[in-house]
């Protein structure tokens, strides 16, 4: 079929206005965050309705288009790169949350409902949803889904697959398929639902989300701790975890990104403490009282020169902005910034923050390391311009040695960015060829033409 | 097109600014075109990318480039909140610039621009033409606004309610003034700006009333020209510089310590853009870096210097308060004008997204009048919902805008500059 009759087709399933075409209109949606090379797609549909993005997905499908559903674009990973000559499915014209069920604590969203929004309307309700990826104000629920989002609660809430009780969602035949339910309990049939969850939009296109949600904690305290060395804090991060006590949040900041806050902020951090430590524990007021006082005996255990308990509102705003300025002021020293989200198991720690300092003097290379310690989910974030290109690859270089080192420690690729393009060629490495294969091969049956994203997570078809 | 390549070149000269978007998208949550279209091209992540992509040829549609580029509302909202601090503005300026040289400018644009704004003889007399004989061509539609509308179907008025030309301009009612320091021991200059002194002049003789009040001594050259915005933002530099220019003649030799400005657009354009593009001959006749040191919004400079307090409300209007977008993202102003309502004795009712743009971003309003009106019509209701009989704010622009919005919606709201209220009390 010709080109222009195929921008018809597209025309009459989303509307005529949903179609864009133009040479400026594709290239603003041929990259995401990830440092990635950007790849034009051949057009863009916006679906405002259900049953336009079953038509839309059906007639990639038929006409052997590669589709790559695109929420808010905050991807880390490369995952909503479109493939050369394909659609981009936006997701962000279905934005209505379809109901908050306070009795049985649910919510039924489509895919395009920003996390924070949503957040916002559910505490409105009394209730909480956790999941808070760094992206939030901006970022998609159904790209939360796709990716398996986390944030910094992930340590005692869990990250977004520990919310999702149900989904339905288009099979590349326009075909709708439901699974799980409404209910806490659900065994009936496949967890097809739970195969959705990262599955980074190469298995099928979300079109309803079924989202649990929870009672919120009733008080919290937060405080920072100060430390003479990166070994001390981490080794504090699996005291506190080795007893019994899980934190709603436990993040570390190393010295360079400590001086880097504070030179962004001048918010009276300590910028020659070694490291920092944000904790904060939640729940019934007694809990937390307990808790805390146990935390910070550990802390001081472990070594802390200094502690800071947050007194109010206030001053528990003060802890967690320190830790939101992370990015932002690592972000503004040099043009380009690789945010890797390698994790390990949480007592290898200590162990990794060593290998990272390694990999930096081995490559002379920037790296400023924040995250959550709590959940083994770390960032250490490289600092560097893409276009010096004898500093680009040492900077490859490194990337491929902070995923060794994280593997050798039992860790995994990717805590909360997923997989995409930017790691799909150590997938292997973390899991196996089978594992490869056995992906592969359910992919390509349910997906015969290999239009869902293509050369996400399980890399190129030609190499299966 | 034959020369695209050198159109690359051009835009090659912002590479080291564009390199520092890390494509994060952030700008996304508080864009307010973007909250309109959600199409990525009326983002700021997305017009740099397509900055990027026109600089490294990756594009070669300039023109669709343009258009893109052009549909934004330069509220800089998105650069007070980028997480890599990338300078969007000066990026955006600059990128307008290089099109205008590229496509050259309108010929519409070119007889506003050099023929009328660059002359504020010709200018003054022209709208002081206009102020007479515009009854003909419109008709009242809300008294409390003092709104009109077109008579006739007119292509740039549509079916705005405006406010039309006031039918004395304040050049007319107080051509100049150069008083001595009072009571206060200090000495401004009055920056009166287009809009102010010509279809709101009462809100300068309220700026000169409050500066006598308090015993401040006014320097008001006569033959002010505009502060440049206009031309600048459709990328016309060679008329900026000029304006810059003959405004630098009339303000550089005068003996005053601060320089107060009734308009927030003014004020953030003198402020920020005088001395970062102005590339004119003044710039070593006259120190520019001095002038922006010395300018202050009015509200800035009662509270700050003259120490102005607020007061318990006394029974007088309900007032709340629309942050124009160049006091609030370009030069952090929020608390102040909020303190003046209170001083003014009014009772101050906080509106909900007072900081988000009313959208009219200046000819944005008229390129794009239906994502502005869409954009406008949330402040609007922001503004009834917060139940306030007054909406007050500091920039004759945003008093355009809130205007049209609040008659086509007969709201019943009054429209006022801050200073206004507290001249005239509440």
């Amino acid at each position: 079929m010709s080109k222009d009759a195929i921008t018809k087709d597209f025309e009459a399933a989303v509307g005529a206005d949903n179609v864009m075409t133009s040479e400026t209109d594709r290239h603003a949606y041929s990259y995401d965050a990830a440092v990635l090379d950007s790849v034009m797609p051949a057009l863009v549909v916006r679906p405002t309705t259900s049953e336009a993005l079953g038509k839309a997905t059906k007639l990639c499908n038929d006409n052997g288009l590669p589709l790559t559903v695109r929420g808010a674009g905050t991807n880390l990973s490369g995952g909503t790169i479109p493939h050369p000559g394909g659609v981009v499915v936006l997701t962000n014209g279905l934005n209505r949350i379809l109901e908050i069920n306070e009795e049985d604590m649910y919510a039924v969203v489509e895919p395009g409902v920003v996390t924070a929004k949503f957040a916002a309307e559910v505490a409105k309700r009394g209730l909480f949803y956790p999941p808070d990826p760094g992206s939030q104000t901006v970022s998609t629920l159904g790209g939360n889904v796709a990716e398996n989002a986390g944030g910094l609660r992930g340590l005692k809430y869990g990250v977004t697959k520990d919310y999702v009780m149900g989904m339905d969602f288009w099979d590349v035949n326009g075909e709708l398929v439901k699974s799980g339910s409404r209910t806490v309990k659900c065994v009936t049939g496949y967890n097809l639902a739970g195969l959705m969850v990262a599955s980074e939009g190469t298995l099928g296109v979300f079109d309803k989300i079924i989202l649990k949600l929870i009672p919120p904690a009733q008080s919290a305290k937060s405080m920072m701790a100060i430390f003479p060395s990166m070994k001390a804090a981490s080794e504090t991060v699996a005291a506190i975890i080795a007893n019994k006590i899980v934190p709603a949040t436990l993040e570390m900041m190393d010295n360079f990104t400590i001086r880097t806050v504070e030179n962004f902020r001048g918010a009276g951090l300590p910028v020659d403490a070694a490291a920092l430590l944000l904790i904060e524990v939640d729940g019934h007021p007694a809990q937390v009282a307990d808790e805390a006082a146990k935390v910070e005996d550990l802390c001081r255990k472990n070594g802390a020169t200094e502690l800071k308990v947050a007194k109010d509102a206030a001053e528990r705003d003060a802890v967690w902005q320190a830790r939101r300025d992370a990015l932002p002021a690592l972000a503004k020293l040099k043009p380009t910034c690789v945010l890797e989200d390698a994790t390990v198991p949480r007592s290898k720690i200590p162990a990794m923050i060593e290998a990272l300092d390694e990999i930096s003097k081995k490559f002379d290379l920037t790296i400023g390391t924040f995250g959550h310690a709590g959940d083994g989910n770390l960032h250490p974030t490289i600092l560097t311009d893409k276009r010096d290109k004898k500093e680009w690859e040492r900077v490859e270089h490194a990337i491929d040695e902070i995923f060794d080192r994280a593997l050798a420690l039992g860790g995994t690729l990717s805590g909360e960015h997923g997989i995409g393009m930017a790691k799909s060629k150590y997938l292997e490495q973390e899991t196996s060829r089978a594992t490869l294969e056995y992906s592969r091969r359910m992919k390509s049956v349910l997906d015969p033409k290999g239009i869902l994203n293509p050369g996400k997570i399980i890399g190129p078809k030609s190499e299966g | 097109m034959a020369d695209i390549h050198k159109l690359a070149q051009m835009f090659q000269e912002l590479d080291d600014q564009l390199v520092g978007c890390m494509r994060c998208g952030m700008c996304q949550a508080v864009c307010p075109v973007f909250a309109q279209t959600g199409r990525e091209a009326d983002v700021t992540r997305g017009k740099l990318a397509l900055l990027d992509g026109l600089a490294h040829e990756m594009l070669s549609d300039a023109e669709g480039v343009n258009e893109k580029l052009n549909r934004c509302l330069l509220c800089g909202t998105c650069q007070s909140n980028c997480p890599s601090g990338v300078k969007i503005m000066d990026i955006f300026l600059k990128a307008r610039a290089i099109m205008t040289g590229y496509f050259g400018l309108s010929p519409v644009k070119r007889a506003i621009f050099r023929g009328m704004l660059k002359n504020p003889k010709l200018f003054n007399a022209l709208t002081d033409m206009g102020a007479k004989f515009q009854g003909l061509f419109t008709k009242k539609v809300d008294d409390l606004l003092g709104s009109s509308c077109a008579r006739f179907n007119a292509p740039v008025i549509g079916d705005r309610h405006f406010r039309t030309l006031a039918e004395k301009p304040l050049h007319k009612l107080v051509p100049a003034l150069d008083t001595p320091a009072g009571k206060s021991g200090i000495r401004v200059a009055l920056y009166v700006g287009c809009v102010i002194d010509k279809m709101f002049p009462h809100v300068g003789q309220s700026i000169i009333k409050v500066l006598e009040r308090h015993g401040v001594g006014v320097f008001m050259p006569s033959g002010q020209a505009c502060c440049g915005i206009p031309a600048l933002s459709s990328g016309d530099t060679e008329t900026f510089d000029s304006l810059v220019g003959i405004n630098m003649e009339r303000f550089g030799t005068g003996e005053f310590d601060y320089l107060v400005t009734g308009c927030a657009t003014c004020t953030s354009t003198i402020k920020e853009l005088w001395p970062r593009m102005y590339q004119g001959p003044s710039a070593q006749k006259y120190d520019i870096a001095a002038l922006e040191r010395k300018t202050m919004d009015i509200s800035q400079f009662l509270v700050d210097i003259l120490k102005l307090e607020p007061k318990d409300a006394t029974g007088g209007k309900s007032v709340t308060y629309h942050d124009p977008c160049h006091l609030k993202n370009a030069l952090g102003i929020t608390a102040q004008p909020r303190t003046l309502i209170k001083a003014a004795g009014c009772g101050f009712k906080e509106m909900a997204e007072a900081g988000v743009c009313c959208g009219c971003g200046g000819s944005f309003n008229i390129a794009h009048y239906e994502l502005s009106r869409e954009i406008g019509g949330r402040k609007a209701e922001n503004i009834v919902a917060s139940g306030a009989g007054t909406v007050a704010t500091s920039c004759p622009a945003c008093m355009l805008q809130i205007t049209d919005m609040l008659s086509r919606k007969k709201a019943g709201v009054d429209v006022k500059h801050v200073i206004e209220l507290y001249a005239d009390g509440c």
